[in-house]
């Protein structure tokens, strides 16, 4: 292993310039002559959109255009969609409504753009914004998925408001299993709508060049070329070769930034509309109502299980809300992100599950970190932890008899599972957690009036989706592979292009890792290249942990071949057969010789060619690959987390967090420690304090900081975590991904926590303090009444 | 820019501030540390036609012990009241209070004078102004006048302060040695304004709780007294202090909180805070 090679916990290479404010970010990128945009969005969650009055605005000191979504269809601006197709049960395709970038005819949520103002100055149009009068007719809304289906209609492709009635696995095969079963556990659970947050709001600056025709869009996005292909292709901006989008430094995505929003569209036609920049910055309140928000399901859930405690079988009906229209990929999260992982790490015969989709009058729902597998996961181990109670089985012990234990494994909902040793994750995560002492540490808590509780959560999640044709048939619009180019300068540094995207995850540094691993050269001498479409040729961005799987490997492929080029040439050089050349630590040596070069002196060999027959070997080094998958990765783990509950006040205290992962293989442990870390706060705050409040207009209450509260620091106690490793047979690295984790366990270790600690399965995420303390009230008088 | 268009102006001293606020009337605000006013510009919430900056007025910043009583200027940051000596060994119920406020950040720029003017329900210092039982001064186009803290809240952002006063200082009794404090909060975050908190003064003595003020916030529309529940304690009844909250206190429903399970809270944190007053010290 090289210093800086696979396994090493360097520190982040990027760090340096994002901590003393370096970083270049879309809001830093300015163009002469910009302008700024500033969208008049809708306050009322469901209204007809009569006509708007702009001439006041327009006179405003400062204005460049007002625009509507009048001149939007005027100009054939086409609609945002929803990139993956969802068939019903019926066979019927999804009813995917129109979906325009400013409302023209109706708005569907609090803060539906219906207007853009383009001034030389942002005050400028701000004020200008204020003076715009819209005409609504308000109609009757509905936020709350459970209702949508006999709410006032929203879209007219969609009655009762229904997007698709989906299904997957066997239900008559699942009903049968259930009328045999010794027990069945019910459980009703809500998995709160999350507000994603990440640090960076996003961004759009939008310049136009008539010389050429050609648009530039500098973008806060997760997947810059799909986000040309959907704006080029879709929305028919401009061809795609006459697009350039530019995602630079990204603070943060969480999932937020992987969708086509309105006002990067809005932002590139108003930039030719005017013929100058058009800059848009999302500030914070704004960002509540315009980013797509996560999560939203409520759930019916039964498992049925034997007299041994073996699960036979898994019914599960939810209720998927998306929000006011369908985002980019807001199909798939509730259908094959989510059913498809309901199996956990179990053996389980029988599963069937049905999915309702539906709009609400709230802001579109999408994926955010986790999607989908984190609200799996969350009825699967609510389930295996309320099934072990009612059967006065110890939740270790249910588990354990239920735990998948040769592979591969096909389970009954399409997912494959490779590689993992279940077993050991738990067995090393109670130990580390000390579950043997936990008897004695709940009596302590108890002579301090504090209520304690255990609780576990053994996940399985997929990363890295693929392989694309499996993806294809399964409906999205996309493959899902990864491109990277491996450019060796003369001099033997190297710039890694790549088509993976990173915001905050450290690929400067791991990607780095891994070329320093295989040509020994340190990770000083590699820069990585990603994040515009003109240097990059295609890739897929980053989201669902893909990036080391997908991405690493793409960068492996092109590595061989770089290699294997330098190879050919070092034997010319050295006048050796090719075969007698080997590669190791950075030398390239005459087998049984001590003749050798330096990965750096052959690089320059490639660029001047004096030595190698140029019409055989052409001169250069710089090799490129495409990689698509064989499967999925399936990392999974145990997370063990105990919580103190104050009995007079419901407050509700971490006391301790275990969490034992099995990634494959590690690139860097610091880097995944720090993502498990993020991970595990972003699933704590789901499952205690993040709560996005609608009032019955449709008016989103939390909308600030000062309403929606973020976990912090002190809301947590220092985390114990390790892994544990099963190499994923599917990729060169044997990675799994890790990005996501710790958001997917987290939610159901909490409120496994909790609920053990209460005696009551009665409450619902957020555990805030007030639940809490209401949860105990209401058994305090049910005792009460009993007795 | 985020908020709307507003004029600016310096006030170079309280009397020109004064004459500022008499010129332009309700229209107006000053502004001092601008943590609560500025983000309302700035979510354009509110949209003053002008901003008289109390910034530039000397010696309102100061922290001193006279005659007894601890003065603090206006404009005193709540990151200096935090690391004085003479607030620590002389009103200490504040110094108790200050962790409590919001994050270092906004503690530099704060200042009490902000707060008290403020007054909102949820805040640490109006309370601790009431259950000190201490003095507001305020300046005005007829000169200055000193206002009791029992005398000062008068509605939910409503205070004793004209349209064209100005709060300059507040006055506090510096503590007696037998003098004990007690400050308890409970809030979802630490740092968020409090959902229900508790600011207490009084005398222990021979195992007897007297001169009892309790001052309780984030349960109505201004900082309350319970008074019964003081005349409990007095008495030496916990207990019955704790039920008297039935009628001292009738918090209304919030976000965060029904009005009951505020009522049931600040039991919990009379229990807590009496347990502060009456514990023995190190």
């Amino acid at each position: 292993m090289s210093a800086t090679g696979i396994g090493a916990a360097v520190r982040r290479k990027e760090d340096q310039r994002f901590i003393t404010g370096k970083g270049h970010y879309t809001d830093d990128v300015s163009r002469p002559g910009q302008t700024f945009a500033y969208f008049v969005r809708s306050p009322h969650a469901h209204a007809k959109l009569h006509s708007i009055d702009v001439k006041a605005a327009a006179a405003m000191p400062g204005i460049l255009a007002v625009l509507t979504g009048q001149d939007l269809a005027g100009d054939k601006i086409g609609n945002l969609i929803c990139g993956w197709m969802i068939h019903s049960k019926d066979g019927s395709p999804m009813k995917m409504a129109p979906h325009p970038a400013l409302a023209a005819t109706k708005v569907c949520y609090v803060g539906d753009p219906v207007a853009v103002v383009i001034a030389e100055t942002l005050a400028q149009a701000k004020d200008a914004a204020e003076k715009i009068a819209v005409d609504y007719e308000v109609l009757s809304a509905v936020t709350d998925p459970a209702k949508a289906k006999s709410a006032a209609q929203i879209h007219d492709v969609a009655p009762k408001n229904t997007i698709y009635e989906w299904h997957l696995g066997d239900s008559k095969a699942t009903d049968a299993a259930l009328a045999a079963a010794k027990h069945i556990t019910r459980i009703d659970l809500t998995n709160n709508r999350l507000v994603p947050n990440a640090m960076e709001p996003r961004a759009a600056l939008a310049e136009y060049d008539s010389g050429t025709d050609s648009l530039t869009l500098w973008n806060t996005s997760q997947n810059p070329h799909v986000a040309r292909l959907v704006i080029s292709a879709f929305v028919g901006m401009a061809p795609e070769h006459k697009l350039r989008v530019i995602a630079p430094d990204v603070g943060g995505g969480f999932g937020s930034k992987i969708f086509i929003y309105p006002e990067e569209v809005v932002c590139l036609w108003a930039a030719r509309r005017v013929g100058r920049p058009v800059k848009w910055t999302s500030d914070r309140s704004e960002a509540f109502l315009a980013d797509a928000h996560g999560r939203d399901h409520v759930t019916h859930a039964e498992m049925a299980f034997d007299g041994d405690g073996k699960i036979t079988a898994l019914k599960v009906k939810t209720i998927a809300n998306l929000g006011g229209y369908m985002s980019t990929f807001s199909s798939s999260v509730p259908t094959y992100l989510y059913a498809t992982l309901l199996s956990g790490q179990y053996a389980i015969p029988n599963i069937y599950c049905e999915v309702d989709a539906v709009y609400t009058n709230t802001v579109p729902v999408d994926a955010y970190r986790g999607a989908g597998r984190p609200e799996a996961t969350f009825v699967v181990e609510r389930l295996v932890e309320v099934g072990a109670r009612e059967l006065g089985l110890d939740p270790a012990e249910l588990r354990k008899r239920n735990f998948i234990k040769s592979f591969p494994h096909q389970t009954p909902v399409i997912m494959a599972y490779d590689a993992g040793d279940y077993l050991a994750s738990l067995k090393k995560a109670m130990e580390l957690a000390d579950v043997k002492g936990f008897g004695r540490r709940k009596r302590d808590a108890a002579r301090h009036g504090k209520l304690r509780g255990l609780g576990y959560s053994t996940y399985i999640e997929a990363c890295g989706i693929a392989p694309s044709q499996a993806v294809g048939s399964l409906g999205a619009g996309v493959g899902l592979w990864e491109s990277a180019e491996v450019r060796v300068n003369p001099t033997g540094s190297v710039e890694v292009l790549t088509g993976c995207h990173q915001h905050g995850q450290g690929h400067e540094t791991t990607f780095a890792q891994l070329v320093s691993e295989r040509l020994g050269i340190s990770i000083d001498q590699v820069s990585i290249v990603h994040g515009d479409t003109d240097k990059v040729q295609f890739g897929m961005g980053t989201y669902g942990s893909r990036s080391g799987a997908v991405g690493m490997s793409a960068i492996v492929k092109a590595l061989d071949k770089v290699e294997a080029k330098a190879k050919k040439i070092a034997a010319h050089v050295m006048e050796a057969a090719e075969g007698d050349i080997e590669f190791r630590d950075g030398k390239f040596t005459v087998a049984g010789t001590d003749k050798s070069m330096a990965f750096g002196e052959v690089a320059l060999a490639a660029y001047v060619g004096h030595k190698f027959p140029t019409q055989e070997i052409e001169p250069g080094l710089k090799e490129g690959a495409f990689y698509d998958p064989t499967n999925f990765t399936f990392p999974a783990g145990c997370h063990i987390c105990e919580i103190e509950i104050d009995q007079e006040t419901g407050e509700t205290e971490v006391v301790s967090w275990t969490a034992v992962d099995d990634f494959g293989t590690l690139i860097n442990p610091m880097i995944v420690e720090g993502q498990v870390h993020g991970g595990i706060a972003q699933g704590v705050g789901q499952a205690m304090i993040e709560q996005t409040v609608y009032d019955k207009d449709g008016q989103l209450l939390s909308g600030s900081y000062m309403d929606y509260a973020m976990p912090r620091a002190h809301n947590f106690p220092a985390f114990k975590v390790d892994t544990t490793e099963t190499k994923c047979p599917s990729n060169p690295l044997g990675i799994k991904g890790c990005g996501e984790a710790g958001a997917i366990a987290a939610p159901a270790a909490v409120m496994n926590a909790i609920t053990d600690a209460l005696g009551t399965e009665k409450i619902e995420m957020p555990a805030t303090s007030m639940a809490v303390w209401r949860a105990l009230q209401t058994m305090n008088r049910n005792q009460v009444a009993a007795e | 820019m985020k908020p709307a268009p507003f004029a600016y102006a310096k006030a170079r001293s309280v009397e020109d501030a004064i004459a500022l606020l008499a010129q332009h009337g309700e229209g107006a605000k000053l502004l001092a540390g601008g943590q609560s006013l500025i983000a309302t510009l700035n979510m354009r919430l509110s949209a003053p036609r002008i901003l008289i900056d109390l910034n530039g007025i000397a010696g309102l910043n100061s922290i001193t012990l006279k005659g007894g009583e601890v003065e603090i200027g206006a404009m005193t940051r709540h990151a200096e009241i935090e690391r004085s000596d003479v607030i620590r060994k002389h009103a200490p119920l504040i110094a108790m209070a200050m962790p409590h406020i919001a994050h270092p950040a906004i503690r530099n720029r704060g200042t009490i004078g902000g707060s008290i003017a403020f007054a909102d329900p949820a805040a640490e210092l109006p309370a601790c102004l009431l259950a000190l039982g201490g003095l507001v001064e305020i300046a005005g186009p007829k000169g200055k006048r000193t206002v009791k803290a029992d005398d000062y809240f008068k509605g939910l952002y409503e205070t004793a302060i004209g349209a064209c006063d100005m709060l300059t200082g507040i006055r506090l009794p510096a503590a007696p040695a037998a003098s004990r404090y007690g400050f308890a909060e409970l809030s979802r975050r630490h740092g968020d304004y409090a959902v229900a908190g508790l600011a207490a003064s009084a005398t222990f003595a021979s195992g007897k709780l007297t001169k009892v003020r309790l001052a309780f916030f984030g349960v109505d529309l201004t900082p309350v007294r319970a008074k019964a529940a003081e005349m409990a304690l007095a008495g030496g009844d916990l207990d019955k202090a704790v039920a008297a909250l039935a009628s001292d206190l009738d918090p209304p429903d919030d976000i965060q909180e029904n009005g009951a399970v505020k009522k049931h809270l600040a039991g919990v944190l009379l229990r807590r805070v009496v347990q502060q007053l009456t514990e023995t010290r190190a």
